[in-house]
């Protein structure tokens, strides 16, 4: 009796022994592969810290340039401002030629964007639900449109928008760039949609929704973040792109990126109010990017990552 | 996912179809109009045939221009690429360094093209820019106004400071999909870290890669903005792309015929690089 206790209670001594190294042995690997990944050693950041600090350096010196005077930046190359000044902000905001830029770009911008994803919705549900005559060719076509380059269309665009008298409208441009941004926003809804299963949409449509209730209702709410994605990348392309949309305007919807060349004036460059300009044309998109942070690689891979 | 064969889904699309056709095929069919035919102004058009393919064909600019841009992407490529992937390996995967850097690298993707000209302009300039002060500075004779070498190198490192983090942020995207299962059972078999990059991180990084490359051929194939901003094609015609020819001469010069030739031609091009993009695309993920 006394010899079976004995032994049964080595056994169990043996087992916890053995759970207690096997657990030891496994945290420890754990913690080496912690190390390992990612965290590589202590030096993990020396990589992306030089990568970012490249990054910012060009950017750094725009913004120090927008903050000094001309006669300082003619005069020495500063490190810092060292009479720093808001004199080029504030022309950029009191010049209505100047500011009126700014309007214009973020109308034509705010058009396209509200077009692009409002057709793109529908368009994109057919391609991730239903299979139809001609679907693939069919997108290929709209990604065609998305490779093609503006500067072949520079020409007929202007064209055809004097044709129709659409030019220098804010309308035009927007129209324009629906080129390149229908396409995207429909692969990028497309990737989106297709992630949502296919159940909801049978059971909405047995529980009696018809289909505009069901998708405005259900289904919008369901892929609420790949609309704001979208939307986000259209405004983006549409805020970035300049040939077209200088290309299609003269004046009264002239974009802030065409307005900028006017720096140059009788007594040289004005530098100051060049960089203060366009500090301001980066703010937009630095107050964004936070918010699709963990959506940026998708839009870019066009909704396929 | 099995999807229904329903050709209703037609109406779907329709939208889309017609606001594309509007501002692609119509643009289009014009450029056809004006690549046969030749103007000698007021609005009379002559039938030309293929006069200007041919003419396009034949003439040294166009070769010049095409052989620049190919030359072009293929640096871009060679240095975007390996670089891209190694900074998206040295990346943090966990901790407050995850949103800083992907906020930080996906600066430069927003900047307006013509910004970014600007900037690179300002900042290589050897009397206010940082970076050409300090190349002369250290006896690095620089100046990318005159010299065709420093033009290119100032145009490609501006493509880096672009695009790279496009590469890099795709690449991420890959490698944070791998389980954490393939690196304990690499780390069973003793795996360098050479062969875990060959071997697991590569190949799972293998689609976005490929996004990534032809994303970036393309658009480098049809650079304008920047250039033009910074070097406006020159010295001479030393960084005259394709995109910067053609828009001198449709707008410029508005030479419509020999404008619209081209236009076809580099659409030509374009499309078949999209389709050979759409192809691998789709069987890429047929194998999946």
């Amino acid at each position: 009796m006394a010899g079976v206790n004995e032994r049964t209670e080595q056994a169990v001594a043996a087992q916890a022994g053995s759970q207690k190294s096997s657990s030891g042995m496994s945290q420890d690997a754990i913690a080496r592969l912690m190390r390992r990944r990612g965290e590589e050693s202590k030096w993990w950041w020396v990589v992306p810290t030089l990568y970012i600090v490249f990054l910012m350096l060009p950017i750094y010196w725009l913004i120090n340039m927008s903050f000094k005077t001309n006669s300082e930046i003619i005069s020495s190359l500063t490190l810092y401002p060292h009479e720093p000044t808001l004199r080029n902000y504030r022309i950029i905001f009191t010049d209505a030629s100047w500011y009126s830029g700014y309007i214009n770009s973020i109308i034509y911008v705010v058009i396209n964007m509200v077009i692009s994803v409002a057709v793109a919705l529908p368009a994109a549900y057919a391609f991730s639900r239903y299979r139809f005559l001609g679907d693939k060719h069919l997108f290929f076509w709209l990604l065609t449109n998305r490779m093609a380059p503006p500067a072949v269309f520079a020409l007929p665009f202007f064209q055809l928008y004097s044709a129709f008298g659409l030019i220098d409208t804010h309308i035009a441009v927007a129209l324009a760039h629906c080129l390149f941004n229908v396409p995207l926003a429909v692969w990028i809804l497309e990737g989106f949609m297709s992630g949502v299963p296919k159940e909801i949409d049978e059971t909405a449509y047995i529980d009696g929704y018809s289909f505009p209730r069901f998708f405005v209702k259900i289904f919008m709410p369901l892929i609420a973040s790949g609309i704001g994605v979208a939307c986000f990348f259209c405004f983006m392309f549409s805020w970035v792109e300049l040939l077209i949309a200088r290309t299609l305007t003269t004046t009264d919807a002239k974009p802030i990126a065409a307005v900028m060349t006017r720096t140059v004036s009788a007594s040289g460059m004005d530098w100051g109010l060049l960089a203060a300009a366009g500090v301001l044309t980066l703010i937009p998109g630095a107050l964004v990017i936070w918010f699709v942070r963990n959506y940026i690689a998708k839009g870019f891979a066009l909704g396929r990552v | 996912m099995d999807k229904t064969w329903n050709n209703k889904a037609w109406f779907l699309v329709l939208p889309v179809l017609v606001l594309v056709a509007f501002s692609a095929v119509i643009p289009l069919m014009t450029v056809v109009n004006y690549s046969v035919q030749d103007t000698f102004g007021n609005n009379q058009f002559f039938w030309a045939g293929t006069e200007w393919f041919e003419e396009l064909l034949h003439s040294d600019r166009f070769w010049a221009a095409m052989g620049r841009n190919l030359i072009f992407s293929f640096i871009i490529l060679a240095i975007e690429v390996p670089l891209g992937i190694f900074i998206a390996l040295n990346m943090p995967r966990k901790g407050w360094g995850v949103p800083v850097c992907l906020v930080l690298m996906a600066l430069p993707l927003l900047v307006p093209w013509n910004v970014v000209g600007t900037i690179w302009q300002v900042f290589g300039r050897t009397d206010i820019g940082l970076l050409g002060y300090t190349l002369n500075a250290i006896g690095i004779d620089y100046n990318y106004v005159r010299d065709p070498f420093d033009a290119w190198m100032t145009v490609i490192v501006m493509d880096v400071w672009h695009w790279t983090s496009l590469v890099v942020l795709l690449c991420y995207a890959g490698l944070v999909s791998i389980p954490d299962a393939f690196y304990q059972a690499a780390k069973i078999d003793g795996a360098s870290r050479w062969s875990v990059f060959r071997y697991i991180q590569l190949p799972k990084m293998q689609r976005v890669l490929l996004i990534a490359v032809l994303l970036r051929f393309m658009d480098s194939f049809m650079i304008y903005t920047e250039p033009f901003v910074v070097t406006g094609g020159g010295p001479g015609n030393s960084t005259t792309f394709l995109s910067i020819d053609l828009v001198k001469m449709a707008l410029g010069q508005f030479d419509l015929g020999p404008a619209a030739a081209m236009s076809l031609v580099y659409f030509l091009i374009v499309l078949l690089l999209s389709w050979v993009f759409y192809t691998v695309m789709t069987n890429y993920d047929a194998e999946r």
